[in-house]
């Protein structure tokens, strides 16, 4: 087994945990630093992707995943934290460990779905697709399971993340103009994140932030 | 194709500058006015396109066929007739104090925006970039939902995003595996997503993981088309955004959002050789309709009701492109158009109803043919027409997809014509209360855009009971491409 080949299991198997950690993480500058180093995570894997097929693009790929998902988007999100007063995630929907199982069993479901797929691919990536695919799956089931706003965005960038991660895993990344647009989709995403926490707090019409965590009139929608 | 240039950096340019100037007195003349040259410029695509078949551009990079570009034509008119409705609209908005100088400059800059990236995701030749034009429709409205900052309308907007965000990321889970399946054939680099190459090759794509990216793409797309049980964030925001908003969010986005799977099912098609994709868009299709159907019934917001006709509507142009052959891919392509016009229309004639009457409520709007008659009648036939009675274009619509559902799938036609009876009651009844009965209603300072509401219905009307031939021909043309 090639030096490549173990680390990519390696990087796949701290990107599993981090999904994991992700789900069972309540304090929000934790979940930030958690969705910080899934970005560091492809950044690595994109890298040993541009190592092993010496494609130039993949570089590159690499330095947009390092900047955007690295530094600029976790920076955001902890400078809203800061702004919000935000501290912790306490209420869900579900308990921990329960969500825990159901994320063994995402999991499961991940890797029979990827089994077919990843047989056809000749990415030497391509065993992450499971791993890629269940962090999806984790993060989706973050999104469902957290009532808060913060949580549902880190929610929906690590699904990202998993979504990058399968890309690079099974075709060595999307073409350099499709990965550039998706790109700055996020960072527009993040922007508009944003301004929309600031909007809830105004339209809530308090500073006191806990109208974010409880939903303001009945029904099942959370903002 | 300097035609193709205009149609694409027009919006954009529009945006650019309504972000510094959009609050100025003349900006809702000017937002109309680039709406208005862009429908010229794809006017002149579309004359092209007829006159000399599809056309690349730009290395490869934009693709217009007849299917695209009838919808760009589309796109682009209602984009135009909607600004001249914005026009007055959004004065009264100002006038009511509900919107600010900071909210009309995004309103009118997104307004561009959205319509700009709609069509860059129509005449894109690059299936990527057609994801991330549908992402961006998406942000681009999503702050628009809740301009008003009301509580409904930020919790509408929220739900919008967080909904359209996860549906559109199953989509591009499904687009990543379609690039897996067409790199082993294509080879990598950027052909491999070229609508134009896949195209050629879709008979070679690996069947097992085509099916698996339909599905995903079906699902992602199809929250956007707000099909059921993907539905739930459109009501919403159909709801509380503003009505220029909702007409295009009906009328344009949702076909936008149709026009990926339709192209999507073409490739699954070829690479299964069976009729998967058919049957889970007809499945879809049926369970949208019947759902869609009956919660018309229990909507109390004049919005919402529409909302759920254009869910409702959405589900029979999907289950005509599933059913596929030539007459259902024409009856859906019809629908398509006709569903836009009236929709549009529609919310043309209850957005000027709901500035009179203060509010969205069904029951507190009442006797609109008493103080404007125009409004009153617009909204009346509007009803008529997209409740799909002769002789509207929407009954053609349905007549043709539904005669050639009773040969091809009987127990289907049976289950849609028992929902269209069902919406028919939910919708009828209550347009007629809130047209004829007593008056409640206050004018408005500035006076009502009657002309976009007759010349849709016009259209629709012209259109239920002769097709001009050109345009007959174009949808046999586009049917062709991905029946």
């Amino acid at each position: 087994m090639s030096l490549a080949n173990q680390l990519v299991d390696l990087i796949a198997a701290l990107m599993l945990l981090t999904s994991f950690a992700m789900l069972a993480q309540r304090r929000l500058t934790a979940l930030v630093d958690l969705l910080a180093l899934q970005g560091v995570l492809l950044t690595a894997a994109t890298l040993v992707a541009a190592w092993v097929t010496g494609h130039a693009h993949l570089y590159l790929s690499a330095l947009l995943s390092l900047v955007l998902k690295v530094v600029v988007l976790p920076t955001l999100l902890r400078r809203l934290v800061r702004r919000l007063d935000l501290q912790w995630d306490r209420e869900a929907l579900v308990n921990t460990p329960t969500t825990m199982l159901v994320g063994i069993v995402l999991v499961i479901v991940a890797f029979n779905l990827a089994l077919p797929i990843s047989a056809l691919s000749g990415s030497i990536l391509r065993g992450a697709l499971g791993i890629a695919l269940a962090s999806v799956l984790l993060a989706f089931l973050m999104m469902i399971t957290r009532r808060k706003a913060v949580s549902q965005v880190i929610g929906f960038l690590a699904m990202e993340n998993g979504l990058f991660f399968a890309a690079t895993s099974v075709t060595y990344g999307m073409p350099m103009i499709v990965e550039l647009g998706i790109a700055l989709d996020v960072l527009v995403a993040a922007f508009v994140f944003g301004i929309f926490f600031f909007r809830i707090r105004e339209t809530f019409d308090s500073l006191d932030t806990r109208h974010l965590e409880t939903h303001p009139a009945g029904e099942g929608e959370d903002v | 194709m300097p035609e193709l240039a205009v149609l694409l950096l027009l919006p954009l340019a529009g945006a650019v500058t309504f972000a510094f100037l959009g609050a100025s007195a003349r900006a809702p003349e000017a937002n109309a006015a680039f709406s208005g040259f862009t429908a010229l410029a794809a006017v002149v695509l579309a004359i092209r396109v007829l006159a000399d078949g599809p056309q690349l551009a730009m290395r490869d990079l934009f693709h217009v066929d007849a299917f695209s570009v009838f919808l760009v034509a589309l796109t682009a008119l209602v984009g135009f007739t909607t600004s001249l409705f914005s026009r007055p609209y959004m004065r009264n908005e100002v006038v009511a104090g509900r919107v600010g100088p900071t909210a009309l400059r995004l309103y009118h800059a997104m307004y561009q925006l959205f319509v700009g990236t709609m069509l860059l995701a129509l005449t894109t030749n690059n299936i990527g970039i057609l994801w991330v034009a549908m992402e961006t429709a998406t942000l681009t409205t999503v702050l628009l939902v809740s301009l008003y900052r009301t509580p409904a309308s930020v919790r509408a907007a929220w739900k919008y995003f967080i909904l359209c965000g996860v549906g559109i990321a199953q989509a591009l889970f499904g687009t990543i595996l379609l690039y897996l399946a067409a790199e082993r054939v294509l080879g990598g680099g950027g052909t491999a997503l070229l609508w134009t190459q896949l195209e050629g090759v879709k008979d070679q794509l690996e069947p097992s993981v085509v099916t698996i990216a339909f599905v995903f793409l079906l699902v992602g797309y199809g929250t956007k088309a707000g099909l059921v049980p993907l539905h739930n964030w459109l009501p919403d925001a159909h709801a509380e955004g503003p009505t220029p908003i909702t007409a295009v969010l009906s009328g344009l986005l949702l076909n936008v959002a149709l026009y990926a799977i339709a192209r999507s099912k073409v490739l699954a098609d070829g690479a299964l050789g069976t009729p998967l994709a058919g049957n889970l868009m007809m499945g879809f299709g049926l369970l949208t309709v019947v759902v869609a159907a009956f919660m018309t019934l229990r909507q109390t917001d004049v919005k919402r009701l529409f909302g759920y006709s254009s869910v409702k509507h959405m589900g029979l142009i999907t289950f005509a492109f599933g059913m596929g052959g030539a007459a259902a891919t024409f009856a859906g392509l019809l629908h398509m158009t006709v569903h836009s016009l009236t929709k549009s229309a529609i919310f043309f004639a209850v957005g000027h109803a709901t500035q009179k009457a203060g509010t969205q409520v069904i029951d507190e709007i009442r006797g609109l043919v008493h103080t404007s008659p125009a409004v009153g009648w617009g909204l009346m036939l509007g009803g008529i027409a997209i409740l799909g009675m002769p002789p509207f274009g929407v009954f053609a619509a349905e007549f043709l997809l539904l005669t050639t559902a009773m040969s091809a799938q009987p127990w289907a036609a049976l289950v849609l014509l028992v929902a269209l009876a069902v919406s028919f009651g939910g919708i009828l009844w209550r347009v007629q209360a809130m047209v004829f009965g007593a008056p409640n209603l206050k004018p408005l300072l500035h006076r009502p855009a009657i002309l976009p509401v007759f010349v849709h219905l016009g259209l629709t009307l012209l259109l239920g009971f002769y097709l001009p031939p050109f345009l007959a021909a174009w949808y046999r043309e586009a049917a062709r491409l991905i029946g």
